[in-house]
């Protein structure tokens, strides 16, 4: 285990360095200097703001410094737009919020999910069940940037309930309707998974040897059934974390959170390239990482995987 | 699908056509027999007549603006035959169906153009995988791992960054990265294909690597990429829709769903839900036909998997 551990870390850690460097080589392709203004800048002004953000140097030094900065101190460098922040400061502001309707989201995902995946395969071809697929189906059809207004409009401007937007320090109600949003398309993947693989299982002959022998149908679920039919559910969790990460952008922007996926956007609008960047290896990291455990929790699972 | 499309076509010359014609009309009839599918190919249809002639029932463009409405958009602009504005105007005063048909063409256009690059660099890279097997295999798919593992959506955002915001852009964009699931699938069908007695054969006559792929591999992928080719139309204009979403993808004066659908839903509040409903309601209804369209192909061409 230990060495499977160390072989996947042996793959994870250039890949992140590999999406570091790309990305920092992608920004060095970026037309104009991020100082550029239609006024135009005295060169001796210029000279002094590129020492300042260390633009005098040659791009391998450059790189080096930040990757090693990141690296050693976890610090992202300036914002070339904001003279006064540093990506640190954004990050540090925006990603609390992202991260508690993001945990918020991925467990609604995966519990209800789940659940409404396992009642509709034992209760197979019964009025749930065909509700639970019509939600599957439906839901294929609704991203978050769909749900988001449809949600709005009937939560907020038809019934007055909840709040269409804004955060205010994380109130409950704040967040009810991002999470929704957010985990809707991904709680119905993971129903229409978990409800075909456990379909599969209850099928098996183990599952009717266990029947045979006269367990009751809630044991011979939670202690047979459940274990193997959630071995699907475990590797789609990898691509569900990464469309969230992704999601939570227009969730930002549309609901006005605060959270980091709304610097991202206006960064990317305002060409202020350090700050794209450095959101976009937070987040490269954060997907690595949790990929990680993925295949590590898969291995420890699943008794048939070699490592 | 190895066992669907069997090896008698490649190996009687005599009969070229005959089995294999007969393979894809007993497909043909178990697609014909599925309602929804076959409704939903209806709906595609008439989207896809929507997009091409949609233009011509309407007096207005896309970038025209109706100065009678502007001012009084809210109480005046709705859907309506007397001005021919028949979604109604957006915020500035534009038709909406005019801009509705335009969307629907770049929407459809990255779909089909995303599922196109899946299908040739996805199928080709899978199946030289797939059949090269041993070092090549490994490192070839631990490629695909790698690109999959990096949040691609951010990469493409930074690249619409620095290379401008083009619909060019946007295509490179989709192509570099929707080829990946495809060429896992084609790469584990082409692992059972290469076991096949048709293929020992052809090896055994001392037929070349290339030419098996091309003429033997290839050939009987075909059905399971259609498949997941038509799945992956519905997540390309999603893909595409989200980007645009944020202001990231197309630019004024083109628009695409998912653009529309954005300020529809910026102007939720100011009481014009027809800027949000004509867009959403295409979109909605184009991907659930799509969906059940490659439903109903996947039970066409490949009972086996269902």
């Amino acid at each position: 285990m230990t060495s499977f551990i160390l072989r996947r870390l042996a793959v994870a850690i250039p890949t992140l360095l590999a999406l570091i460097v790309f990305s920092f080589l992608l920004m060095e392709f970026a037309p104009g200097s991020p100082f550029a203004t239609e006024r135009g800048i005295p060169p001796e002004v210029m000279a002094n703001l590129e020492a300042k953000y260390g633009l005098d140097r040659s791009l391998v030094e450059r790189m080096a410094i930040y990757v090693w900065n990141i690296v050693t101190q976890f610090d992202f460098g300036p914002s070339f737009a904001f003279s006064n922040r540093s990506v640190n400061d954004i990050i540090a502001q925006g990603f609390p919020v992202t991260l508690t309707y993001g945990v918020w989201s991925f467990i609604v995902a995966v519990a209800v999910g789940v659940s409404l995946g396992i009642i509709a395969a034992i209760r197979h071809n019964s009025s749930v069940d065909y509700a639970a697929v019509g939600f599957t189906v439906g839901a294929q059809v609704l991203p978050n940037f769909v749900m988001a207004p449809i949600l709005v409009l009937i939560f907020t401007l038809w019934l007055g309930w909840l709040p269409g937007g804004g955060w205010r320090g994380g109130q409950i109600e704040y967040i009810i309707l991002p999470v929704i949003a957010l985990s809707t398309s991904y709680m119905a993947s993971i129903a229409r998974i978990t409800r075909s693989s456990m379909l599969e299982v209850l099928n098996a002959n183990f599952i009717r040897t266990a029947r045979a022998k006269g367990l009751p149908m809630r044991r011979v679920i939670l202690r047979h059934a459940l274990k193997p039919a959630l071995l699907p559910v475990v590797s789609y969790l990898g691509p569900a974390f990464v469309g969230m990460i992704t999601g939570s952008v227009v969730i930002d922007v549309f609901f006005s959170t605060g959270g980091i996926g709304q610097f991202f956007v206006n960064s990317a609008l305002s060409r202020d390239y350090s700050v794209i960047l450095g959101i976009t290896i937070l987040f490269g990291a954060l997907t690595i990482a949790f990929n990680l455990l993925v295949d590590i929790a898969y291995a420890w699972i699943d008794p048939k995987i070699r490592y | 699908m190895s066992d669907i499309m069997t090896s008698e076509t490649e190996m009687e010359p005599g009969l070229p056509h005959g089995k294999g014609r007969s393979l894809w009309a007993d497909a043909r009839r178990r697609f014909l027999r599925n309602k929804a599918a076959v409704a939903s190919l209806v709906v595609l249809a008439l989207v896809l007549v929507f997009a091409c002639l949609g233009q011509l029932l309407t007096p207005w463009s896309n970038e025209e603006i109706d100065w009678n409405l502007l001012g009084m958009i809210p109480q005046e602009g709705g859907p309506s035959l007397v001005n021919r504005h028949y979604f109604g105007v957006d915020e500035t005063g534009r038709d909406l169906y005019a801009r509705v048909v335009q969307g629907t063409r770049i929407s459809l256009a990255v779909g089909i153009v995303g599922a196109l690059i899946s299908v040739v660099v996805g199928t080709a890279y899978g199946a030289v995988a797939g059949y090269v097997g041993g070092k090549t295999d490994n490192a070839m798919m631990r490629f695909v791992d790698l690109m999959m593992s990096i949040p691609y959506m951010f990469v493409l955002i930074l690249l619409l960054v620095i290379f401008s915001r083009s619909i060019v852009m946007l295509f490179v964009g989709i192509g570099l990265i929707s080829w990946l699931d495809m060429a896992r699938i084609a790469r584990g069908q082409t692992l059972s294909i290469k076991n096949t007695e048709y293929v020992e054969a052809a090896q055994a006559i001392g037929v070349s690597t290339p030419t098996i792929i091309r003429r033997h591999v290839i050939p009987n992928l075909l059905g399971v990429v259609i498949v997941y080719a038509t799945l992956l139309v519905p997540q390309m204009i999603i893909f595409e829709s989200f980007i645009s979403f944020l202001g990231l993808g197309v630019q004024e004066p083109s628009t695409s769903w998912g653009a529309l659908i954005n300020q529809g839903a910026a102007n939720l509040r100011n009481g014009t839900p027809w800027m949000l409903g004509f867009p959403l309601a295409f979109f909605v209804v184009t991907l659930f036909a799509m969906f059940f369209l490659g439903d109903g192909l996947r039970d066409a061409l490949d009972p086996k998997d269902r």
